[in-house]
């Protein structure tokens, strides 16, 4: 598994053969034990919750609620069939470590989904796997028959009275379909394209029926909740942001990867694990949580570390914990251009502001950055923002905004010189420097 | 209930309200696109946002349900800032050149840009182009760069019409509007999709760039095509109609109409348009003044009479004919002295006592079609006879959970979910109903009706049985077909046992437009009915508003009748080539536009109307038309001064019920079982004719764009993959059929065509087409061969 280094690593802890997403190599290193726990001592679905409570688990997809709450919505004893869903769509730019869960500790996964299911009397799971890696959708059926077939998942689990039918299931790149109601809708066989909530999937999911859905990583820190107990998980953390935390680190380091971190770890630590910036410049600015969430500039972010609450206060999100990394080669205004093309390219189109705004700000960015910048530009940038945000279906809108309006709260001085040079603020040649490509072709 | 406040006005909302349901019971206009009554919440418009107290955000009134003590600001300044940004999103790539846009003056997204549009655009950037896309001859999708992606058209298409033919492909700015795999948008309701689009995105084919809105009149006037009854605005300018209209009336079409009704006017301005009194001289038809061709009218008929009989003479008036017109038709022919009148011209079947015991009806009001528990139709073609009885059917099978059955002669997709749907033969028909008679009996435990004895009930009758007995209120419909039977009157009879049985009620959808009014106007044959003055051959005939050649059961039958006759007197709006063989004297009458009158709809709702327009050329309102021919034949009776007159002698005021709804409706039969009438026909071919919704009278048979439809393509003989084998055919292939009766034999070639939809040893060949028009009864023997 491509974990590039931890400190004090729990998710990924021993997952350095190439069998790791075998059951027999899960079951070596205590997997399914918390499972078995369950059963063995009786524990109760409110037992459950209430440990998952303790741990102060927050969801790892991009919001951060916490999870035992999430959990503690399901109306549990309503009759008739309820999903627990896993979130695997993994779609948000930067963002790359579900995969490597899935790709070596699907049993984790599956692990963490029986005993939510149970926990919430769930009756059946999906797992959405996004379709652009078709490898892990094979794997997940895999391990997910090796599940089976030893009674983890299915009839009367572990002989129990508890019965839970998992299936997975793959989408077809589309970005929007990791926001959770437009992944039911995908599931449903319709058109990715979210739902306007209320009703919540808690009470209106997939099939009109309740509904949970949880990431990837999320689900995959469950059984280590129960084998270590909700409180040491959160002392793995910190207060309010309990556990362990995958980052995705990317862009201008030495070493991309993901790495496996105490929630609360100094910015700058995981910044040398990554082995520091390239070629030794000048960081200039990270976008900590996945390209939705707001710029940080190089020295608000040294100042960070890495939970909610830190970064929350330098004015970002944790978000889905991929870290970007920008050096001083980089043209911000280049770099807003390409975040500003994602979302208008991945917007579902079905409500207006999202719909128009987002490729309204794009044309009026790419404008900028190809020197047709006029000075109104940016007024008219942080207007739209104003008329996207908080007046769309999902969160896509914010997604969109968040970005331009960090961008020009932090770095208008880039915008301005384009609009009035025509160029970049950021020489070419210092720009080539710093890019694989020019690097790599010269 | 919840108490909310909305702009400082307390209201109670009802339980489960949104804001927005609350503020229009309230009169409080708030903005929208996407918000419709009858469709689903979308919420994608955002044009609806509104201020709550204590909410961070605006939110919108169309999703979000009103809860105790909300407050709302509709009006205040961040909602109107809110509304103002969703406004000047959509109009950045929506082409601002309304002069040209054929919705222009009546188009929402005008009038509300009007209010929070900004005086000029902001927007710098290139616009979209969204390409034109080619729906057929109904909906113009010419236009599609103004759409605002509402998606009212695909929620209404995928809820009401119950075929998605619109679907928002692609995803982003680059999202549009467009039809599955390019196939024509034409189901029968689709031109309310029209009505639906806000803007000018999906815009009415014959109508585009012919008028602006306002210079139009409106004038409400009611359809004629099925007996539904639906409410029309008819729009006209300079006496001519441009254009039609649903009026919005909840508890009759609610704010749908058929297609059929839409656009069916067209045919009111057909070159084929009878503007000048005909009459036949010398064997040719000669253009004469009104007075000359009423004397030759009036001349004829005292002549016929005055030498062989009253009883020579026959009338027989267009069930869409203004109860007014029937009233007076039946008027002049008794006054005569005969008893051989009728408006039913496509019925085969005839109870022996002559008069029912009052007029069939649905047995309840339409909108109760929503509230039913089970539904039984028998004998009905149900989407395309009334599609907006089966829209009813179909909103009640999904929100009420109603439980319809259907029993019928081909498994024409009804777009709804079915409890049962039983598909059989035309002879088989009354013995499938006897199964769920005899299975109801059984189950009841109540003594079986006579000469049900040989029946033997199968799974799908018990189910049928069950579900019509076990749960709330339950209906028996007969359809078209079950009353166009040859043996309409024993299954009228079946049904009326399954009723007595069961406690379900018993009606009749009807088989046209003003088939309640028709029994009503007392227009019921003495002596001879539709049928029996064909078989047993008249001296004289008076046609009115009906081409007998394609609206009678037995065409060939007719047209033989009326060629042997001495005296055909024909009241028509249009003139056909059949017409000018035949008629000896052509009055030109007014449509339903140009005329008043009064249409009783199925669920016996008195509806009368103004003309619109004028009369074109010489045309004469039919009713006045028979009063002078009353008055020139001496008779009693004929001195009313207005339609109404003549309505208040038919229906007097004080006996409606509620003041709309006619009294005298009753659809009980008392008649023994006949067994004869249950047993199949074996070793012959069985016609299958339904009535294609576009050939179905004479308006809409000549309404251009509706004949561009694939309801109206040219009828095939369509079989079983089976039936052809059997008859030696293959699909593709010409086709010889026969039909023999008293009349002689007639004869049709057509192309063979593969449905397997038909039960086997059927061949539906479609009614009511010059092409079929030779052929005999509708669902007699016919012979199939080869070419
Ligand atoms: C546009 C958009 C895309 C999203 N994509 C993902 C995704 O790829 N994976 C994911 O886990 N959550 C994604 N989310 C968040 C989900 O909607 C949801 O909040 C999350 O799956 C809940 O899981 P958690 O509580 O475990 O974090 C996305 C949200 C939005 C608005
Ligand atoms: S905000 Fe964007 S992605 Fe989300 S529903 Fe609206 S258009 Fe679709
Ligand atoms: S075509 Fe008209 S009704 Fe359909 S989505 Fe566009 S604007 Fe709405
Ligand atoms: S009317 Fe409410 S969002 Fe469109």
């Amino acid at each position: 598994m491509a974990v590039l280094g931890s400190i004090n690593p729990i998710l990924t802890a021993g997952l350095d053969g190439d069998r790791t997403w075998r059951l027999a190599d899960y079951v070596s290193r205590g997997g399914y034990k918390s499972l078995r726990r369950i059963f063995a001592d009786n524990l109760t679905p409110g037992d459950v919750i209430a440990e998952v409570k303790k741990s102060v688990l927050r969801g790892r997809g991009g919001a951060g609620f916490p999870t035992g709450l999430k959990w503690s919505f399901m109306p549990r004893a309503l009759p008739g069939e309820k999903y627990l869903i896993c979130n695997s769509d993994e779609g948000e730019p930067g963002t790359f470590k579900d995969r490597d869960l899935l790709s070596g500790n699907p049993h984790a996964v599956i692990e963490g989904m029986v005993i939510a299911a149970y926990a919430m009397g769930a009756t059946r799971g999906y797992n959405y796997i996004h379709g652009e890696i078709w490898s892990l959708y094979e794997r997940f059926e895999e391990a997910l028959a090796e599940a089976r077939a030893a009674g983890f998942v299915g009839q009367n689990i572990l002989g129990s009275d508890f019965s839970f039918e998992l299936f997975a299931h793959h989408g077809y790149g589309a970005y929007i379909c990791g926001e959770e109601t437009a992944l039911l809708e995908s599931i449903e066989g319709k058109k990715g394209q979210p739902r306007f909530k209320p009703p919540f999937p808690a009470s209106f999911g997939l099939y009109g029926q309740p509904t949970t859905i949880n990431n990837t990583e999320t689900l995959a820190s469950v059984p280590f909740i129960l084998s270590m107990g909700g409180d040491a998980f959160l002392e793995a953390g910190k207060a309010n942001n309990g556990g362990p935390k995958l980052f995705s680190v990317s862009g201008h380091v030495n070493r991309p990867g993901n790495y496996e971190v105490p929630m609360g770890t100094p910015f700058s630590t995981l910044l040398e694990m990554a082995g520091g910036v390239r070629g030794g410049r000048k960081l200039k600015a990270v976008i900590p949580g996945g390209s939705s969430a707001p710029v940080v500039p190089a020295d608000l972010m040294m100042e960070c570390t890495m939970d909610y609450d830190s970064i929350a206060k330098a004015g970002s999100m944790l978000g889905s914990g991929a870290v970007i990394v920008m050096d001083e080669t980089t043209c911000m205004v280049r770099a807003l251009e390409r975040l500003s093309y994602f979302y208008y390219e991945e917007s579902c189109g079905q409500c207006t502001p999202c719909r128009e705004g987002t490729g309204w700000l794009y044309k009026i960015i790419h404008r900028i950055e190809n020197g047709q910048g006029v000075p109104e530009d940016l007024e008219t940038l942080q207007r739209l923002t104003g008329n996207i945000m908080g007046r769309t279906i999902c969160a896509l809108g914010d997604a969109a905004s968040m970005p331009v309006q960090s961008f020009l709260k932090h770095f208008r001085d880039e915008f301005q010189y384009h609009i009035e040079h025509r160029q970049c603020l950021v020489p070419v040649d210092v720009q080539r420097a710093g890019s694989t490509f020019f690097t790599a072709s010269a | 209930m919840p108490e909310i406040e909305i702009d400082g006005q307390l209201v109670q909302a009802p339980e489960g309200a949104t804001i927005m349901e609350v503020a229009e019971q309230l009169g409080v206009y708030i903005p929208h696109f996407c918000y419709h009554k009858k469709l689903s919440i979308a919420a994608n418009c955002r044009m609806c946002l509104v201020q709550v107290e204590k909410a961070a955000k605006p939110v919108p009134a169309c999703a979000t349900p009103a809860t105790n003590g909300m407050k709302v600001f509709t009006h205040s300044s961040l909602a109107v800032k809110a509304q103002q940004g969703v406004m000047e999103f959509l109009l950045i790539n929506h082409p601002l050149d309304c002069p040209i846009c054929d919705q222009g003056g009546e188009c929402q997204l005008q009038d509300l840009a009007v209010g929070y549009g900004a005086g000029a655009s902001h927007y710098q950037e290139e616009k979209r182009v969204v390409f034109h896309k080619d729906a057929g001859s109904l909906i113009s999708m010419q236009e599609m760069s103004r759409c605002i992606h509402c998606t009212r058209c695909v929620r209404f298409g995928q809820e009401i019409a119950g075929v998605m033919e619109f679907g928002m492909a692609n995803r982003t700015m680059h999202s549009e509007i467009v039809t599955f795999l390019g196939r024509s948008v034409d189901s029968e309701l689709s031109g309310n999709m029209i009505d639906l689009c806000p803007v000018g995105a999906l815009t009415s084919k014959p109508f585009r760039f012919a008028a602006r809105s306002w210079e139009l009149s409106r004038l409400p006037s009611i359809s004629l095509h099925d007996s539904v009854g639906a409410n029309l605005t008819v729009q006209a300018r300079n006496h001519r109609v441009m254009r039609v209209l649903p009026r919005e009336n909840e508890a009759v079409n609610e704010c749908w109409i058929s297609d059929r009704d839409r656009f069916s006017y067209e045919g009111l301005n057909s070159p084929e348009r009878l503007t000048k009194p005909m009459i036949r001289v010398d064997g040719q038809l000669r253009e004469v003044e009104w007075s000359v061709a009423l004397d030759y009218a009036a001349h004829g008929l005292r002549d016929i009479v005055a030498r062989h009989g009253a009883d020579e003479i026959a009338a027989l008036a267009a069930p869409w004919s203004t109860l007014e017109e029937m009233h007076l038709l039946q008027k002049v022919v008794r006054g005569l002295g005969s008893g051989n009148v009728d408006f039913r011209p496509r019925r085969y079947d005839y109870a022996p006592s002559g008069v029912p015991a009052g007029a069939r009806w649905l047995g309840m009001r339409i909108a109760e079609l929503n509230e039913l528990d089970t539904a039984l139709v028998v004998g009905s073609f149900v989407r395309k006879d009334i599609p907006l009885f089966a829209q009813r059917l179909r909103q009640a099978a999904k929100h009420n959970g109603t439980r319809v059955t259907l029993i019928s002669l081909g498994n024409d997709d009804p777009l709804m979910a079915m409890h049962e749907h039983v598909v059989v033969a035309p002879s088989e028909l009354p013995a499938a109903l006897a199964r769920v008679v005899k299975a109801a009996a059984l189950q009841c435990r109540v003594p079986v009706p006579a000469g049900l004895e040989a029946i033997v009930p199968d799974i799908p009758s018990e189910a049928i049985a069950t579900s019509l007995r076990v749960r709330g209120r339950s209906m028996i419909f007969l359809g078209r077909v079950a009353v166009q039977h040859p043996h309409a009157v024993q299954i009228h009879v079946l049904a009326q046992h399954l009723s007595d049985i069961t406690g379900a009620n018993l009606g009749f959808f009807g088989d046209s437009g003003n088939i309640v009014g028709g029994y009503l106007s007392g227009a019921l044959p003495s002596a001879r009915n539709a049928r029996t003055m064909f078989t047993d051959p008249r001296r004289a005939y008076v046609m009115l508003g009906i081409e007998p050649e394609l609206d009678c059961h037995n065409p060939q039958l007719t047209l033989a009748a009326l060629r042997q006759a001495d005296l055909r007197i024909v009241l028509s709006p249009f003139i056909s080539e059949a017409m000018r063989e035949y008629a000896d004297v052509l009055l030109p009458v007014a449509p339903f536009t140009e005329t008043s009158g009064t249409f009783v709809n199925a669920e016996g709702r008195v509806q009368s109307f103004k003309g619109v327009v004028r009369p074109l050329g010489e045309a004469r309102p039919a009713w006045k038309v028979l009063r002078v021919l009353g008055n020139l034949l001496n008779l009693d009776g004929f001195d009313q001064e207005s339609s109404e007159e003549v309505r208040d002698a038919v229906l007097p005021p004080e006996t409606l019920i509620d003041g709309e709804f006619a009294s005298g409706l009753d659809n009980g039969i008392k008649l023994p079982i006949d067994p004869a009438a249950l047993v199949s026909a074996k070793g012959v071919f069985e016609r299958v004719a339904d009535v294609p919704i576009y050939f179905s009278d004479p308006l809409v048979r000549r309404a251009p764009a509706l004949q561009k439809t694939r309801d109206a393509a040219p009828p095939t003989a369509r079989m079983s993959a089976r039936t052809l084998a059997e008859a030696g055919l293959v699909a593709g292939a010409p086709v010889r059929l026969r039909q023999e009766s008293i009349a002689g034999s007639g004869e049709a070639v057509l192309t063979a065509a593969l449905d397997d939809g038909v039960p086997d040893g059927c061949v539906r060949v479609s009614a009511a087409h010059p092409a079929t028009a030779a052929l005999g009864d509708m669902f007699g023997t016919i012979q199939v061969e080869p070419v």
